[in-house]
């Protein structure tokens, strides 16, 4: 079998707080294969930011062991093995569109005779064309998110990571851009670190459903979903779908009493 | 306070960096001194030397010090040589300047808030008024008040104290009586108040954080107005004054005092009014901007 | 407050009251037969302007263009070098914002003296008066201005494994921008008020302060009033000039948008 792209052992962290010691994680235990969707679910202080961000190398777990590529986040995170697209999108206002998607190519110094190819490739994924001349500040909040997403995958990594990207945003924008982030996944097959607290997102975007619970911060169930790769947006209201969410429901719950 | 190492540290190393300036720029009088009377300097000569110069290029911290404690703590505070008595001129001055600039403040920004043509001419004026050098108007205030009959240089002094500080108190007012948003006003108007009620009962109060928290820079305002207004109309009492008559007389240790005093008694008064601005938030509920 | 402004409402209504004053004055001192030496009329003012153009150039030259500018610029990039410099240590950082945001409350003009007996009466000893004013206020504000950044955005320079000097030039660089502005604008006004107080305590036979206070002691008012007039100028277009190019470069911050 093939070695997973994130391979997470008994993944532990504990901050040290004013209140004592705080335990984010406790004894996580994930595979997460190429290709793969995975959400992370749970109510907030569960630690599905918490993780993703261990994945990422912004924290440093206090136990067990987390490989990304077979390397630590660590060094992961130096060879720029993903892209990061966080809650909010963070874009540059004294930067144009392109000029944001740009940003990573600079730093990661992509030679410049590249640099329009890539911008011009994110900007047809994420359905931006037209309007990369334009400042952030002159889009609405969706078209802000979907140009942090085209920057997120500009240097071509391999690991797509989200932090409730569409989290701020209205039902009907965030359902559209469920269904063009899917196309965007089947056409670039990418991995998927997706965190969300949304069910119906987590059940309809998946492959794989990680629902987590609070105090401490833990897996309470790992979903495979059943649903077929192509999903058109009724497929929420098909009975596969139905018993899926149910079953994440249950889980929520489960950690909720415990 | 977690601070309190950090600045330790950076007030020791600007110490340091003063001891080894003063020994540098000092040196070259010692030298001259040394030349002139054929005498060779060993480095603990000059080490010595450059460290109790009478009128040295600049004094060493110890010796601003020890000037600073023979001029305060050993002189009689009626003492015209005495920093505290000249610093007493100068706060009463900046206390002045204060007051007055903190009801100039406070009243046009009533005017400005309330009145569409009071901001629309009012504004611009005051942000113009903060970018004319008040040093050039000073003689002209001093000559102005006299022709009034103010009689003393503590009025004119207090007035370009005022020009300073009226302006921070200005903006934060404005800001202040301006900060209840839509909902606030409409619920008012859902009362049927009048505009009197919503000035008094929402603006006012709301207005208060914003209000405390300029006082702090309008009190350094005016105490750096205060001593302009000492250097530049010629006065004869005050820590600016005496920065005045230590240039007259090229007495540096002068200079130096009344300049390590007025940063004194800014640090103090700064110190002061934020404390005050804290209990007043405290009383308030503790509700920071 | 509900009726927006128009750009003639803007201009007309400072300018209406501004004519105003000087009428009122005008006639107040005609009326009232008040001696030119205590407040000579604005056409008084005027007269000495026009007729005595050549002496209030060099004046302006001397003061401002020589002492003030030179200060400003001396000032202003010191007080950048320090603030790159500094801002890699942070244990420093922590300790110098308080001591400087203290010394920025300071009257500084009070080294005028000093500095002219340093370096002597022509405008070498102004500038450094200036450039000691300048220079704490103006740290402050880039120090505070290069501190600006929040998490996320920080975050996301993290996993493109940005360093340090990437981060500062392309991130934290533009964000402090409209500090530093800010920081020009207070340093503008300062800078005027240190030329000018210098020569108070010393000058060449030229100079807008000396000017004044010998025209003061021939009691020629209407000179003393040309070169405040002068001044009053010189400083609102300073800061205008500041204004003019923050809005240029700053076009994307909030308070530049309108």
């Amino acid at each position: 079998m093939k070695k997973p792209v994130i391979d997470a052992k008994g993944v532990d962290l504990t901050f040290q707080t004013n209140d004592g010691p705080v335990h984010a994680l406790k004894n996580v235990n994930l595979e997460i294969n190429k290709g793969d969707f995975v959400s992370f679910i749970g109510p907030s202080g569960c630690g599905k930011t918490t993780f993703l961000r261990c994945i990422a190398g912004l924290e440093t777990p206090t136990g067990g062991t987390l490989t990304v590529n077979g390397l630590t986040p660590e060094e992961a995170r130096k060879s720029r093995a993903y892209g990061y697209v966080f809650q909010a999108a963070g874009l540059y206002p004294w930067r144009t569109i392109r000029g944001n998607i740009q940003l990573p190519l600079e730093i990661m110094g992509f030679p410049k005779s590249e640099w329009k190819g890539h911008i011009d490739r994110v900007l047809d994924l994420v359905d931006l064309r037209g309007f990369g001349k334009k400042f952030p500040w002159q889009l609405s909040g969706g078209m802000q998110q979907r140009a942090s997403i085209a920057r997120a995958l500009a240097f071509d990594a391999d690991i797509l990571l989200m932090d409730e990207p569409f989290g701020a945003l209205d039902e009907i924008v965030r359902d559209k851009l469920n269904e063009e982030l899917l196309k965007l996944w089947a056409a670039t097959q990418k991995t998927i670190g997706f965190v969300t607290h949304s069910i119906p997102e987590a059940v309809y975007l998946s492959t794989k459903i990680v629902v987590m619970s609070p105090r401490p911060g833990r897996i309470t169930d790992v979903i495979e979903s059943t649903l077929p790769p192509d999903r058109p947006l009724d497929i929420r209201d098909s009975e596969e779908f139905i018993k899926i969410a149910h079953r994440v429901r249950e889980g929520l719950r489960a950690g909720h009493d415990a | 306070m977690k601070n309190i190492l950090p600045i330790v540290t950076i007030v020791l190393a600007l110490i340091v960096i003063w001891y080894g300036a003063a020994f540098k720029m000092n040196s070259t009088w010692t030298y001259d001194q040394a030349a002139r009377a054929g005498t060779e300097v060993t480095f603990s000569d000059l080490l010595r030397d450059t460290m109790q110069q009478s009128r040295p290029l600049l004094p060493a911290p110890h010796q601003i010090a020890s000037e600073l404690w023979n001029t305060t703590v050993e002189k009689k505070i009626t003492s015209k040589r005495s920093m505290v008595y000249q610093g007493m001129i100068t706060l009463k001055t900046t206390l002045l300047g204060f007051v007055f600039g903190i009801v100039i403040g406070v009243a046009l920004a009533t005017v400005i808030v309330l009145s569409r043509v009071g901001r629309l001419t009012l504004m611009p004026w005051a942000i113009i008024s903060q970018t004319i050098p008040i040093v050039a108007l000073a003689p002209i205030i001093v000559v102005l008040s006299n022709a009034v009959g103010t009689g003393t240089l503590m009025v004119p002094k207090a007035i370009i104290a005022a020009y300073l500080s009226f302006y921070p108190v200005l903006v934060s007012m404005v800001k202040g009586l301006t900060s209840p948003d839509q909902m606030q006003l409409d619920l008012l108007r859902t009362y049927g108040a009048r505009q009197s009620d919503v000035f008094w009962k929402l603006r006012l109060p709301s207005s208060m954080p914003y209000f405390f928290a300029s006082l702090k820079v309008a009190v350094a305002a005016s105490f750096v107005g205060a001593v302009v207004a000492e250097l530049s109309t010629s006065a004869i009492s005050g820590l600016g004054a005496r920065m005045l008559i230590g240039s007259q007389f090229g007495e540096p240790m002068i200079m130096w005092a009344a300049l390590f005093a007025a940063a004194i008694l800014a640090g103090l008064l700064i110190f002061l009014v934020g404390s005050f601005e804290k209990a007043a938030r405290h009383l308030m509920g503790g509700r920071a901007l | 407050m509900t009726r927006s402004d128009t750009r003639a409402e803007q201009v007309l209504w400072p300018l209406g009251f501004g004519l105003l004053v000087l009428v009122l004055w005008e006639v107040g001192v005609r009326l009232f037969g008040v001696s030119p030496a205590i407040l000579p009329p604005p056409s008084a003012i005027l007269a000495a302007i026009l007729s005595s153009g050549p002496t209030l150039w060099e004046d302006w030259v001397q003061t401002v263009v020589k002492g003030a500018l030179n200060g400003l610029w001396m000032g202003t990039l010191a007080a950048l070098i320090l603030a790159v410099i500094i801002d890699r240590f942070v244990f420093l950082k922590r300790g110098l914002l308080p001591v400087a945001n203290f010394f920025a409350a300071l009257p500084i003009v009070g080294l005028a003296p000093i500095m002219v007996m340093w370096f002597g009466f022509d405008w070498q000893s102004k500038a450094a008066v200036v450039a000691v004013m300048v220079f704490f206020p103006m740290l402050v504000n880039i120090l505070g201005g290069l501190a600006a950044v929040d998490m996320m955005q920080r975050d996301l320079m993290r996993t493109y494994a940005a360093s340090h000097t990437q981060t500062l030039l392309k991130l934290r660089g533009p964000a402090a921008l409209p500090f530093l502005f800010n920081g020009l604008k207070i340093a503008t006004s300062l800078a005027l008020i240190g030329a000018i107080v210098a020569e108070y305590f010393g000058s060449p036979i030229r100079g807008m302060g000396f000017r004044i206070s010998t025209e003061m002691g021939r009691l020629a008012t209407d000179m003393v009033w040309a070169e405040i007039v002068v001044s009053a100028v010189t400083g609102t277009a300073l800061y205008g000039i500041v204004s003019a190019i923050e809005k240029r470069v700053t076009f994307w911050h909030p308070s530049q948008r309108g």
